[in-house]
């Protein structure tokens, strides 16, 4: 049975094969050559699309790239803790519903949704409105990076709050009471136990979180006005718009490793959580 | 005492967050004015204007019929694979559970322009079929991360004893192995459901030959101002998740369930 039953992975190693490994593959050789794509004899080894990005221009877009994501994640965090301890620490009968109306906004399209907040902040829009009517000065903050971030902050708040709750609801209540029997009080209780034991989830929900965050384009494009290049908008415009293939794969490959490396210090902060538990306790 | 009413007031201020935009689309899908800023009294004529406008049926269309056919494919070939995979050695399972994680960890930007890089190179028009694929692709793995932990729960003797008992490997695998991780595989095809129709940036860089799906068209109006009957169009969906969230919600009577 073993033995046959392994040959049922076989189809899918080949699609992987073909669509997960050799596109990388591909844009990993466009990024070390230039020349015309469509003709591969013209094609030659060069390495002036990774020297191309140290100019400041692409460091400045990198920077800020991190800058928006870093501050939208730690957001995440400093708003979503709380939300998830709330909600795990509900009575059973409310926990499901609770949790269910905090997720009902995801089910919605994210263009729309992210269309949504242009709707409330633009400079006439709902928000301004609201405050002119209570007499209040008009707010300006769309186009711009404040937007960028309240946008990215709404559409990944729940992927810090959905781990942060799964490894907040498996804490073993037995664990709580002998601490609480031990002279701890709840603060103690959270500082010692609930937290340290919440980290899997923390680290979870900060990968998820920046993540998408340092690689949006939708976000900084609708809401930041196009002024907002995030290196997310430079892979796309070369894609896109300026047909650099080559320079927007080394774009593509230095993202990939950026997160990766970001990911591999993520992983060493969680070490003492087995890797594979942890990684599918969101699913 | 104190402290409950405090959470009760986070809890609130997170929820008028979480669902102030949607109260503002749903607000201007009754909006008479076509400028989001003016209400020009209540109206319904935008519900009728949808079912009217070509751009947005045919979005609606691909975008179903994609999600459609690429959750039941990904499903399929997710399970099998993952059935496959939960039998292979260790060395190889490893080798293929991370290159399998590829899609999830990598940006969609990367996963979108890499697939498009492919297509193009082997000279593929991008269109319907393109999109397809890379959303099966990108379903593939969702799929298989959540048949595989119902594999490893599974107790291994049973499929063996139903072989001992004198099975045909695949009647094994029909009778015992398929209704034992079906939780799984439901989870997997309704998360490919979801992914596939909320997807914007792989499609975004895999369709062309006017084919397009529901995020791309709003993501095209959103910089010229959207057709107040997207507006209308979101409140329906909106409602119809809302609605069905909360029959199964009833059904499950454990919220647990519901989280992919």
């Amino acid at each position: 049975m073993k033995n046959r039953a392994k040959l049922l992975a076989y189809p899918y190693i080949v699609w992987m094969a073909i669509f997960i490994v050799i596109p990388l593959l591909l844009v990993f050789f466009y990024s070390i050559t230039s020349g015309n794509i469509y003709e591969p004899s013209s094609l030659s080894f060069t390495l002036e699309h990774y020297s191309k990005f140290f100019d400041m221009l692409y460091l400045n877009v990198i920077w800020k790239s991190f800058r928006l994501a870093i501050i939208s994640t730690v957001l995440c965090l400093v708003l979503g803790y709380p939300v998830a301890y709330i909600i795990s620490k509900s009575k059973q009968k409310h926990r499901s519903l609770l949790l269910l109306f905090f997720l009902l906004p995801i089910w919605m399209n994210f263009l729309l949704r992210t269309y949504a907040w242009m709707a409330i902040l633009s400079p006439n829009g709902f928000l301004n409105k609201a405050l002119e009517f209570f007499g209040l000065p008009p707010i300006e903050i769309m186009p711009g990076q404040t937007a960028v971030v309240l946008g990215m902050i709404y559409n990944f708040l729940p992927f810090m709050v959905l781990p942060i709750y799964t490894v907040l609801s498996k804490i073993d209540k037995n664990v709580l009471e002998a601490a609480a029997d031990l002279g701890a009080n709840s603060f103690i209780t959270f500082i010692k136990i609930i937290l340290p034991l919440s980290v899997p989830g923390i680290v979870t929900g900060i990968t998820m979180v920046f993540m998408p965050a340092v690689s949006t384009f939708v976000i900084s494009r609708l809401l930041g006005g196009g002024k907002e290049l995030l290196i997310g908008n430079l892979i796309e415009q070369q894609f896109t718009i300026y047909r650099d293939w080559h320079f927007g794969s080394a774009l593509s490959i230095i993202l990939m490793i950026m997160i990766l490396v970001s990911m591999a210090i993520m992983s060493k902060v969680d070490n003492n959580n087995n890797d594979d538990e942890g990684r599918t306790a969101m699913w | 005492m104190v402290g409950r009413t405090i959470k009760r007031i986070y809890i609130g201020i997170i929820f008028l967050f979480l669902y102030a935009p949607i109260l503002v689309l749903i607000i201007y899908s009754f909006n008479e004015s076509k400028s989001r800023g003016h209400w020009g009294g209540f109206t319904l004529k935008w519900y009728g204007e949808l079912f009217r406008d070509p751009d947005i049926i045919k979005a609606l269309y691909y975008t179903f019929i994609v999600a459609l056919l690429s959750s039941l494919i990904s499903t399929v070939i997710g399970t099998f694979a993952a059935i496959g995979i939960h039998n292979m050695g260790l060395f190889g399972k490893k080798i293929v559970l991370n290159i399998n994680y590829l899609p999830v960890l990598n940006p969609d930007i990367v996963t979108g322009v890499a697939l498009m890089t492919l297509f193009v190179s082997v000279n593929m028009r991008l269109g319907f079929l393109t999109m397809l694929i890379s959303h099966v692709m990108f379903n593939i793995p969702y799929v298989i991360l959540s048949v595989l932990p119902k594999l490893r729960q599974m107790n291994r003797h049973m499929a063996e004893a139903a072989l001992d008992l004198g099975a045909t490997p695949f009647y094994a695998m029909r009778k015992v192995v398929i209704p034992e991780i079906m939780p799984g595989v439901v989870t997997g095809a309704l998360m490919a459901f979801t992914l596939s129709v909320d997807d914007f940036v792989i499609s975004f860089f895999n369709t062309g030959s006017g084919v397009t799906n529901l995020s791309i068209v709003i993501y095209s109006m959103a910089r010229r101002g959207i057709k107040p009957s997207i507006n209308a169009l979101s409140t329906i969906m909106l409602l119809t998740v809302a609605v069905l969230l909360l029959v199964i919600n009833k059904r499950t009577a454990k919220g647990d369930e519901l989280i992919p």
